[in-house]
């Protein structure tokens, strides 16, 4: 089992000029790791992340878009599986941190903790898949992953982590999302 | 914020689908992001899935739409949702965090699905119905009634609008578009 974290900043050496998608915890230790313009953590509705990355991909086909989800979050919205594979946008990965627990809101355990989302992805449809436990074949395979035609989809197996300070008015700002925009219409 | 006025209770009119599709387009929308929807299943889903200028994102939950036409919004390209307003009532947090908190520019034609024409949606008899209109107007949306052939001339300005001033707008639907 590895640590969000730490698979963050194995991540981080990988990302140049993609727009990162996060939200809650994802969002909290991926901004620390990775304070960048392209970063995209104005959400606005627990689950809507892999929906607002579908966008941007469909808009940006050029570029490449990471989506860093929780579990909780993708319990939210399955069905955006099924939506995303039927689009198939190649430029999309999107990863789910599986903690087994709802992290942001209190740490209570997510309706059945092992629940297989790799499974689930794959018959969604999603044209690669991948499940990581260990940081170390992780570190060695990431590239890879991100360099597949998408939707690729990455299942991160991970333990819940230290208590975080959510900071949502940084995560918000509009400013941020202001200055985003400009960047990735460049 | 300002809403639309709206206008209902009309009886003889008629609304032809191929109109709203002319102004959807002239609007610059690239893509409709959908759940179907009975009110406009035949008179706009149908033949949008066959116009090869429009793009079709076909999705299983409505609130999907909002977050994919906000990641759109990004890349300057305009999107349309188009689902049924049980759907709208279900995709409430998304419509409150992404469109009115983020002023996101998210533009939705909404069918009222059992609505009867010969009411104003704020007189239907149906309780989803009627509370649609009070519902936008507190979350300060704006919103523009599409229930007659004059109505579609709402739609491309009220687009622009949306897309001007970073801001949602709702057309609700209130008969089947032939």
């Amino acid at each position: 089992m590895m640590k969000r974290d730490e698979c963050f900043r194995v991540l981080s050496r990988h990302i140049i000029s993609e727009a990162v998608v996060a939200t809650y915890s994802s969002a909290m230790d991926w901004v620390e790791i990775a304070p960048r313009v392209l970063n995209y953590t104005s959400i606005g509705a627990m689950g809507l992340d892999s929906s607002h990355g579908l966008g941007l991909a469909l808009g940006r086909p050029d570029k490449r878009v990471v989506v860093l989800q929780g579990d909780g979050s993708l319990l939210m919205n399955l069905g955006s599986l099924v939506t995303i594979a039927e689009v198939a946008p190649k430029n999309l990965v999107h990863f789910v941190a599986q903690n087994r627990t709802y992290e942001a809101n209190g740490g209570h355990p997510i309706p059945n903790p092992q629940v297989d989302f790799a499974s689930m992805a794959r018959a969604a449809g999603y044209a690669a898949v991948y499940e990581f436990s260990d940081l170390g074949i992780f570190a060695q395979q990431v590239a890879h992953a991100l360099e597949q035609d998408g939707p690729v989809f990455v299942t991160l197996h991970i333990v819940p982590s230290k208590l975080l300070i959510y900071d949502y008015s940084s995560l918000y700002d509009p400013k941020k999302r202001a200055a985003f925009k400009t960047a990735w219409q460049s | 914020m300002a809403v639309a006025a709206t206008s209902g209770g009309d009886t003889s009119g008629t609304l032809n689908g191929a109109g709203i599709i002319a102004a959807i387009k002239a609007s610059g929308v690239e893509f409709i992001l959908s759940v179907p929807d009975i009110v406009t299943s035949s008179g706009l889903l149908a033949p949008i899935a066959r116009d090869k200028e429009l793009r079709l994102i076909r999705v299983c939950k409505e609130d999907e739409c909002i977050g994919i036409a906000s990641g759109l919004s990004y890349c300057n390209k305009r999107a349309l949702i188009l689902i049924q307003h049980t759907g709208l009532l279900d995709s409430l947090n998304a419509i409150r965090g992404i469109a009115v908190e983020y002023n996101q520019p998210i533009c939705m034609m909404v069918g009222l699905l059992q609505h009867d024409p010969d009411f104003a949606p704020r007189a239907s008899p149906r309780y989803g119905v009627r509370i649609v209109e009070p519902i936008l107007d507190d979350m300060g949306i704006a919103h523009q009634l599409i229930s007659v052939d004059a109505d579609v001339a709402k739609i491309q300005p009220a687009i622009d609008t949306a897309y001007r001033d970073s801001r949602p707008v709702a057309f609700l639907v209130a008969r089947s578009p032939a």
